[in-house]
């Protein structure tokens, strides 16, 4: 009778600045299967996290923006390209979450697709928004997108890999860095896909990823003074309230999504548009 | 002319006659109701407040006090209209309702002009060349996108919102009518719109237009009041857009009062904007650009150029060259074709203005004003510096809504563009330089809506214009503008 090799089991942790650190609070919570076995213990994300998060995404902005948008959609590209690779090790996570095997390779399917989707618009989408404006005196005047800076987005519960990919991608391509919660109960496939991101030339700070509970930290996501853009997803009119009062203190740009924003129509620029701001700069025509 | 000691002297020695423009041809009635669904009205409760010229400290006229009800029957009346008229009409025809008003305005401009500086004390050369012309060229724009919807958004199909709930402030309160009537009139919607307290009555005759134009009653609505009224527009339950130019800190309170309601929303709010003069600019146009940047219309601007940040090796020359062109104002009646800086618009702000005044002093700042006269009655403030001031400074800041400069050196680019983003605004900017790349390199990396190069507080119906950070959320004229009134769907 030949030994049984013992698995090695991974130790799921969060993504900030380029780094896999453990939470800083020790705080855990335990992921179950459907029998009830603990599969893994997930980090238990604090506002301290938050805050480093957003350190990290608001150092690595401008550089994220100021990159060429070849560069970037090569590298949202190159996201598709190690999913793809990856993508046994998602069904299995899926399934693990509670996905059929076919439910759970659809997801995958349209997670990839909907990566690339996002990497053909890095170089379009400023052409199709842009204006050349004819103004009524002599001067030459345009308005230019420009990313809106940091973006902080409570991705959706039900929906943990195609919703997460599908609200990060549209806002990196615009030159947005981010700072994401993951669905609570599936995170799995969000750390397993910051691996992914570690491993596609996305610098570090541009997608930081959390897992953790979503009562405790909608709050910081919502209220932190050096965060842009809130992006909320699937919630009830409560939370909708919430997040909008907090946002105010510092003008956030707050964005609704709902399912159909990751599971119906959910390829078009104007979802790159929401997290971008219109600059108009003037010059006089003259001698 | 040159003057023995070489300063400016405009009037070469000679005293500027007055030239004031003549009042006889306006009618301002000695009170005003509420325009509701396409009649002046009397406001429910019977109470008026007087709008004062705030350059002789007389009372212009009465007008209505709108309360709740007021407010509840005018948003039933764009409901109405929106239900059963506009929102019905061919796009085409809508449009043509809209061009009626902009020529109607071109006609009466005069009159627009004479009653917005009497009411708000800008100079009459302002409101003239600026403020009506622009006015009436917002609507002509607009007119012509009613039937072009399709077109702004590619891929999209647009639908108008229905009832949109509008508060406007008392900077340029034509201007800011037009501003968020015609676009929101061209993508399909009715409209509440409350002008500012202080300058209620070119949006008065702007009513007036609007019936001569033969709009549907209650399409557009125009109720007066004060902050209450204000109040009452943005948290009606049957607005659907909500559309507000003033503070940061109303904007705030607006955007909380709203949560949760999924009413669309766009603030056009404060701004400290900065205007970098590099050494390598024409330092003359500059210097008129800097005098544009924050003493027109009194400083009450709030994309005003209220920060100049000067390249160290110019700057003696450059603030040497300021205080002269300073010398060079004419401050006083807002009606005489010659002045340069009319009266501030209320004692509330100049009361606001004189207390930073006291704060930058009191701070260590050295400040300085043009030794101009200025009448007895009224409002006024002389164009003021304030040098040796630090980034944190709260004049340097905080909005003050004045002609009230502050001023501050950098050595190198980098600096200037720290120094130019280290607010919580980000509505506009300048930059002043004869290089091509450097202006793209500061363009380019100025947190703002809105940036001037060689130039400054240029206006345009097709030019988008709003704020980035606490400046505010959305954008206002342009192709850009119509966003803000239509909801997209799928096609």
């Amino acid at each position: 009778m030949s030994a049984k090799r013992i698995a090695v089991a991974k130790t799921y942790k969060i993504y900030i600045g380029g780094k896999f650190p453990r939470t800083e609070s020790g705080r855990y919570f335990p992921l179950e299967d459907s029998k009830g076995n603990v599969i893994a213990n997930m980090c238990r994300g604090s506002r301290k996290d938050f805050r480093n998060a957003v350190v990290a995404a608001r150092g690595a902005q401008p550089g994220w923006a100021n990159a060429s948008a070849y560069l970037r959609g090569q590298i949202l590209y190159r996201i598709a390209e190690m999913l793809e690779g990856r993508r046994e090790q998602f069904v299995t996570e899926l399934q693990q979450q509670g996905s059929t095997l076919r439910a759970a390779e659809k997801e995958l399917d349209l997670s990839i697709d909907r990566l690339i989707y996002y990497a053909g618009w890095t170089d379009k989408y400023q052409q199709v928004f842009s204006a050349v404006n004819p103004v009524n005196s002599s001067h030459f005047n345009f308005s230019v997108l420009e990313a809106t800076g940091v973006v902080s987005i409570l991705a959706p519960d039900d929906s943990s890999l195609l919703g997460l990919i599908s609200n990060i991608a549209p806002a990196i391509a615009g030159g947005n860095t981010c700072v994401v919660l993951a669905s609570e109960s599936k995170p799995m496939c969000a750390v397993s896909f910051a691996e992914v991101l570690h491993a596609s030339d996305v610098p570090g700070g541009v997608v930081n990823i959390l897992t953790g509970f979503r009562a405790e930290l909608t709050e910081f996501f919502a209220s932190h003074m050096d965060v842009n853009a809130v992006i909320y997803c699937d919630g009830g009119k409560a939370i909708a309230r919430k997040v909008q009062i907090l946002a105010a203190d510092n003008i956030k740009r707050v964005i609704e999504r709902t399912r159909m924003d990751w599971l119906g129509d959910a390829e078009n620029p104007y979802l790159i548009r929401d997290t971008q701001e219109v600059k108009t700069t003037w010059h006089p025509i003259g001698s | 002319m040159a003057t023995p000691d070489n300063k400016l002297a405009f009037d070469g020695g000679w005293a500027y006659e007055p030239a004031p423009e003549s009042t006889d041809h306006i009618n301002i009635k000695s009170r005003y109701g509420l325009f509701i669904n396409g009649d002046f009205v009397k406001p429910e409760k019977g109470k008026y407040f007087d709008t004062v010229n705030p350059a002789t400290e007389e009372k212009l006229s009465r007008v209505a006090d709108a309360s709740q009800g007021d407010v509840d029957k005018a948003v039933r009346a764009a409901r109405e209209a929106y239900r059963t008229t506009w929102g019905r009409m061919k796009a085409k025809e809508r449009g043509k309702y809209i061009y009626r008003i902009a020529r109607i305005m071109q006609e009466r401009a005069r009159e627009f002009s004479v009653i917005e500086s009497l009411d708000g004390g800008k100079p009459i050369r302002e409101s003239r060349d600026v403020d009506v012309p622009l006015a009436a060229a917002h609507f002509f724009y607009y007119a012509g996108w009613a039937d072009k919807l399709e077109y702004a958004f590619p891929g999209r199909v647009a639908k108008s919102l229905g009832v949109a709930g509008q508060v406007i402030p008392w900077n340029f309160p034509l201007l800011m009518a037009a501003w968020k009537i015609a676009p929101a009139l061209a993508c399909g919607n009715t409209v509440v719109l409350k002008p500012a307290e202080t300058t209620p009555l070119t949006a008065l005759k702007l009513a007036e237009v609007i019936a001569d134009a033969g709009l549907p009653p209650g399409v557009v609505n125009i109720v007066t009041g004060a902050g209450a009224t204000g109040a009452a527009i943005v948290e009606h339950p049957d607005v659907d857009k909500v559309a507000f130019t003033g503070s940061t800190n109303v904007g705030r309170m607006i955007q909380k009062a709203i949560a949760g309601t999924r009413k669309k929303y766009t603030l056009e709010l404060g701004g400290k904007a900065a205007n970098i003069i590099f050494a390598d600019a024409a330092i003359d146009q500059a210097v008129e650009g800097i005098v544009n940047g924050i003493f027109f219309n009194q400083g009450h601007v709030c994309c005003a150029g209220s920060r100049l940040l000067v390249q160290e090796s110019v700057a003696d020359e450059v603030i040497a060259k300021l205080k002269d062109r300073m010398e060079t104002l004419i401050v006083g009646d807002p009606l005489d074709k010659n002045t340069d800086i009319g009266a501030i618009n209320s004692s509330m702000q100049l009361e606001k203005i004189q207390s930073y005044l006291k704060i930058g002093k009191n701070e260590g700042g050295d400040m300085h004003q043009s030794s101009c006269r200025v009448p007895k009655k009224g409002y006024w403030c002389r164009p003021t510096i304030f040098t040796g001031v630090s980034q944190s400074s709260r004049v340097v800041q905080e909005e003050i809504f004045g002609p009230v400069l502050a001023i501050q050196t950098f050595r190198r680019y980098d600096e200037a563009l720290t120094k130019a983003n280290n607010t919580p605004y980000g509505l506009s900017g300048g930059v002043w330089t004869d290089k091509g790349a450097k202006i793209f390199k500061m363009t380019q990396n100025m947190r703002a809506g809105v940036v001037w190069a060689n130039t400054f507080n240029k206006f345009d119906p097709t030019s988008p214009f709003g704020g980035y950070k606490e400046s505010g959320v959305g954008r206002e004229g342009g192709l850009h503008g119509l966003d803000a009134y239509v909801k997209l769907g799928a096609k």
